[in-house]
């Protein structure tokens, strides 16, 4: 059903005439609302010309937008590393990871445009600080090992919540995180392996992945976003099939994952109180700070600020060349319908 | 040896008619190409169980034509997270990541003549043990200097590798065959922003021009013989780079020529890459590369 079909204009604009065209409307936004309300039954598939409610539109642009952004600003402290890889083989991997996420970031924006907002809007709201990212990319790279760190919790923390929104009701959006969710996987394993790596080597390695883990560990496990008795969002997004499982479920399956992983890794999780808990058969953790967590959502954690200012010296700097790119384009496109016409 | 008729790899061919390019654009280090790829590993491999050996003067030779790649790599790499569109970091990304194959591929060759591994060459020499041209450490500058020093370096490289896929030393013919596919890719990229920066705005014309005239200085260096290069080209493992400036002066001309551009009239650098003499820019290039393994010597990563 086409979106369009619901604004258009009456042929005749007599009070009666009028009268039959909202009558109209009506009926088409009752009959969109009644299909919208079986796919979502059917735990079905909304595909971009569907009809769908304004605040579905709203709320995936959101979540879209920001899972976009997260992964561009997100290149920024693993691309930190790149000139400074210890050996050729880590670099190339690096440098494949992060240009991973552009595409990543690439095939969000596209998914969000199809719900109407053109990604040079999504752009401008980021580098205006309208529009939110990951906290977690926030956080500074300082070694190495949070190579490793990043790939192993924050991807992986990335993945338990990605996995399932490859289910999502929006039809783009799910099909962008299938094959997102391929790469992260990949990402993942090699952030282990550098982690693997690291405690197998020196003291000096070994502390370094441990200091690594210690510092990401509790971002990681925020990730997963508020307590659930604390997200108000959560339960719409649910009811629209967006969201699968509640933000504390998916954390604490996270942890149970990171519980046996650092076992072979040969380091340990900075929680003393992680456990499996036999009555609910959850794993819980320790408690979080979710005063730095609310902090740094609004604008105070370490790298807020270099983050976007990066983001934005990258976005100014080439104006220039994505005019001259388009200015190009469009003499291309005369020259071309110039030829057409001669033939 | 003679320069094999571009047959496999095609000129550019008609660069007016836009993105579709004669690139093979389905070649690339981050693509999987089962059978055909081969990886550093493999080199590596075959060098440590005696299956390949090059010879002191061959791996003279891939010393320089890895350190081109990685010096190039390390510049482009800079560029990831920081190009002027998403597309751009991907493209840029994979040019480097490419570069950064062909360096791995020549130095894991290279060190089998010397017992060393790629990182023991990329990490562990000093500045005057590198023997890239002065081209490659350029600093990428700003778009348009990264485009015109891809302009120069890829149709160098393609003019070499293409030769090379018929060097009598089997590895470096295979490395060649391998890179060569990629280098045609890179090429359609640089010369599609030659044309879109020169006949796109005023500034992004002015930019151009002032790009190639930074760049130009540090072209004739590439084309220069000397006496490895003699001893190489009699042997039939290499070509003198002399004999590559025709076919380059050419095929840029005419890219140069569509974006009504001319070639830079600018006094050439005296270079000296090739001997260890290098510009100011690769001591900055090496502490960053090199400071991390350099602290934790003899570790494995």
């Amino acid at each position: 059903m086409a979106a369009q079909n619901l604004q258009s204009v009456p042929d005749a604009l007599s009070p009666e005439g009028l009268k039959g065209e909202q009558e109209r409307a009506a009926q088409l936004e009752a009959e969109g609302q009644a299909y919208f309300d079986r796919v979502m039954s059917e735990d079905s598939r909304i595909e971009p010309k569907d009809w769908m409610p304004a605040a579905y539109r709203k709320t995936l642009l959101r979540q879209i937008s920001q899972h976009a952004h997260s992964e561009i600003i997100g290149m920024q402290p693993e691309a930190n590393w790149i000139s400074r890889a210890p050996s050729l083989k880590r670099k190339a991997i690096l440098m494949a990871k992060v240009q991973d996420e552009a595409g990543h970031g690439l095939y969000l924006y596209s998914a969000a445009e199809t719900l109407g907002q053109s990604r040079d809007k999504m752009m401008d709201d980021l580098i205006a600080g309208k529009a939110r990212y990951s906290s977690i990319f926030n956080y500074p790279a300082l070694t190495w090992a949070d190579m490793g760190a990043i790939g192993w919790l924050v991807d992986g923390a990335a993945i338990c919540n990605q996995v399932p929104l490859c289910r999502a009701s929006y039809g783009p959006y799910g099909r962008a995180m299938v094959r997102i969710c391929k790469e992260e996987s990949f990402h993942q394993r090699q952030g282990f392996e550098i982690l693997l790596e690291l405690s197998n080597g020196t003291p000096a390695q070994k502390q370094m992945a441990q200091d690594a883990v210690n510092r990401w560990y509790a971002p990681a496990l925020m990730m997963f976003g508020p307590p659930d008795d604390d997200s108000p969002n959560s339960k719409q997004s649910m009811a629209w099939n967006i969201k699968r499982f509640s933000n504390d479920e998916l954390r604490s399956r996270f942890v149970g994952m990171m519980v046996e992983q650092v076992r072979v890794l040969g380091l340990t999780l900075p929680d003393s109180e992680v456990r499996f808990n036999e009555e609910t058969k959850k794993w819980e953790h320790g408690p979080l700070d979710w005063e730095e967590f609310k902090e740094v959502l609004a604008g105070r954690g370490p790298c807020n600020a270099q983050r976007l200012e990066r983001r934005r010296e990258a976005h100014d700097d080439g104006a220039w060349v994505r005019e001259a790119a388009a200015a190009y384009a469009a003499k291309q496109a005369r020259k071309n319908a110039q030829k057409e016409f001669a033939a | 040896m003679t320069a094999p008729e571009q047959t496999e790899t095609t000129g550019h061919g008609d660069i007016s008619v836009g993105v579709a390019g004669s690139g093979d654009s389905s070649a690339s280090a981050t693509r999987i190409t089962p059978g055909n790829a081969l990886r550093p590993e493999d080199i590596a491999l075959e060098v440590r169980t005696g299956l390949a050996k090059p010879t002191e003067d061959v791996a003279e030779y891939a010393l320089r034509l890895g350190d081109d790649a990685l010096i190039l790599a390390q510049r482009l790499g800079h560029w990831i997270s920081r190009a002027p569109e998403l597309e751009e970091d991907v493209a840029l990304g994979n040019i480097a990541l490419d570069q950064l194959g062909h360096a791995r591929s020549f130095l894991s060759y290279a060190g089998g003549a010397w017992e060393k591994s790629e990182d023991d060459l990329a990490y562990f020499r000093r500045e005057h043990e590198f023997r890239s041209a002065h081209l490659f450490e350029q600093p990428n500058g700003d778009f348009a200097v990264t485009i015109a020093r891809q302009f120069v370096v890829s149709y160098y490289q393609f003019e070499l590798y293409r030769r090379l896929t018929q060097s009598s030393d089997a590895t470096l013919a295979a490395i060649a065959a391998k890179a060569v596919k990629e280098v045609d890719y890179h090429r359609d990229h640089s010369a599609q922003w030659i044309l879109r920066l020169a006949l796109g705005t005023e500034e992004s014309r002015r930019r151009i021009i002032h790009g190639l005239r930074l760049i130009w200085p540090y072209v004739q260096e590439l084309f220069e013989d000397d006496e490895l290069t003699h001893r190489l080209a009699e042997a039939g493992a290499a070509v003198e780079p002399s004999s590559i400036k025709e076919d380059f002066d050419r095929l840029t001309g005419e890219v140069l020529a569509e974006a009504g551009l001319e070639v830079p009239d600018v006094p050439a650098a005296p270079g000296g890459g090739r001997r260890g003499r290098h510009s100011e820019h690769l001591g900055y290039i090496l502490a960053e590369m090199q400071v991390l393994a350099r602290e934790h010597p003899g570790a494995s990563w």
